[in-house]
């Protein structure tokens, strides 16, 4: 099965309008993916951190 | 002329002072490089690897071929979605970066060629948009002709003409992005990952 076949692209993107700002549904989402990626990258525990041995 | 004067030797002797091989490829780093922030720089690097990769394979054929081919299909959109990771992770990267205030500890070089080599792939990415030889390129070339030539810009840099647009996009932006993300990683190695925040002021 396509993946297109289960998310229909075949229609406007939504978009959300407030004031002057316009943006569409899809940018809000990956904007919103890349504020979470970096906020989890900052405070994740990176695997192995204390058992390598790095220089100080 | 002594073998010491000779350009070759002293060209070398000069890259193994500046960048000798244990900083070109060092097999420790400091303990602050273990998180997961530092990630995003070399997957924006991967991201880029696969970009030119499919980009080569897309040109095999010529501009058009990968519309009526499944295999092209499937190509474009590795292309395309190698540069979505590209774009995401180069963010992540820079505002990760931002936060350290990376240009410290005289780096401002390696800060700057980001900055540069940021800029110019939004340039290859716009371009690539206007290389899709469709009905969305030619509506995009016709709305993004009035900006640029209110800029002055268009009387030499043309957005509807495809053909100069495409060699942008596959030719002069590609080579500048990779140039300068050599000079980038270069500069990294030169001067090592700058060190969190706290570390310097203790220091």
């Amino acid at each position: 099965m396509q993946l297109g076949a289960l998310f229909p692209l075949n229609h406007l993107g939504r978009y959300l309008h407030w004031h002057f700002i316009n943006i569409s549904v899809s940018n809000l989402i990956v904007m919103g993916l890349m504020v979470t990626a970096f906020i989890v990258a900052v405070l994740a525990p990176f695997p192995g951190r204390n058992e390598r041995g790095g220089k100080k | 002329m002594t073998i010491e004067q000779q350009w070759t030797t002293r060209a070398r002797k000069q890259v193994v002072a500046v960048l000798p091989p244990d900083k070109l490829l060092p097999d420790t780093q400091p303990n602050y490089v273990s998180s997961w922030i530092y990630v995003f720089g070399v997957a924006t690097l991967a991201a880029l690897a696969v970009v030119i990769g499919t980009g080569c394979v897309l040109s095999l054929g010529g501009p058009v071929w990968w519309h009526n081919s499944s295999f092209g299909n499937f190509v474009n959109s590795l292309h395309l979605w190698s540069v979505e990771i590209f774009f995401f992770t180069m963010v992540v990267h820079l505002w990760g970066k931002f936060a350290m205030a990376a240009w410290r500890g005289k780096r401002a070089m390696t800060w700057m060629t980001g900055v540069i080599t940021f800029l110019t792939s939004i340039m290859a990415a716009f371009t690539g948009y206007l290389s899709q030889s469709n009905f969305d390129s030619q509506w995009i070339s016709t709305q993004a002709k009035d900006g640029i030539n209110a800029t002055g810009a268009g009387a030499f840099f043309n957005v509807l003409n495809m053909g100069q647009m495409l060699m942008w996009h596959i030719v002069l932006l590609p080579l500048a992005a990779v140039l300068l993300t050599i000079v980038h990683v270069i500069l990294v190695r030169i001067k090592g990952v700058v060190p969190p925040i706290a570390e310097t002021d203790n220091a």
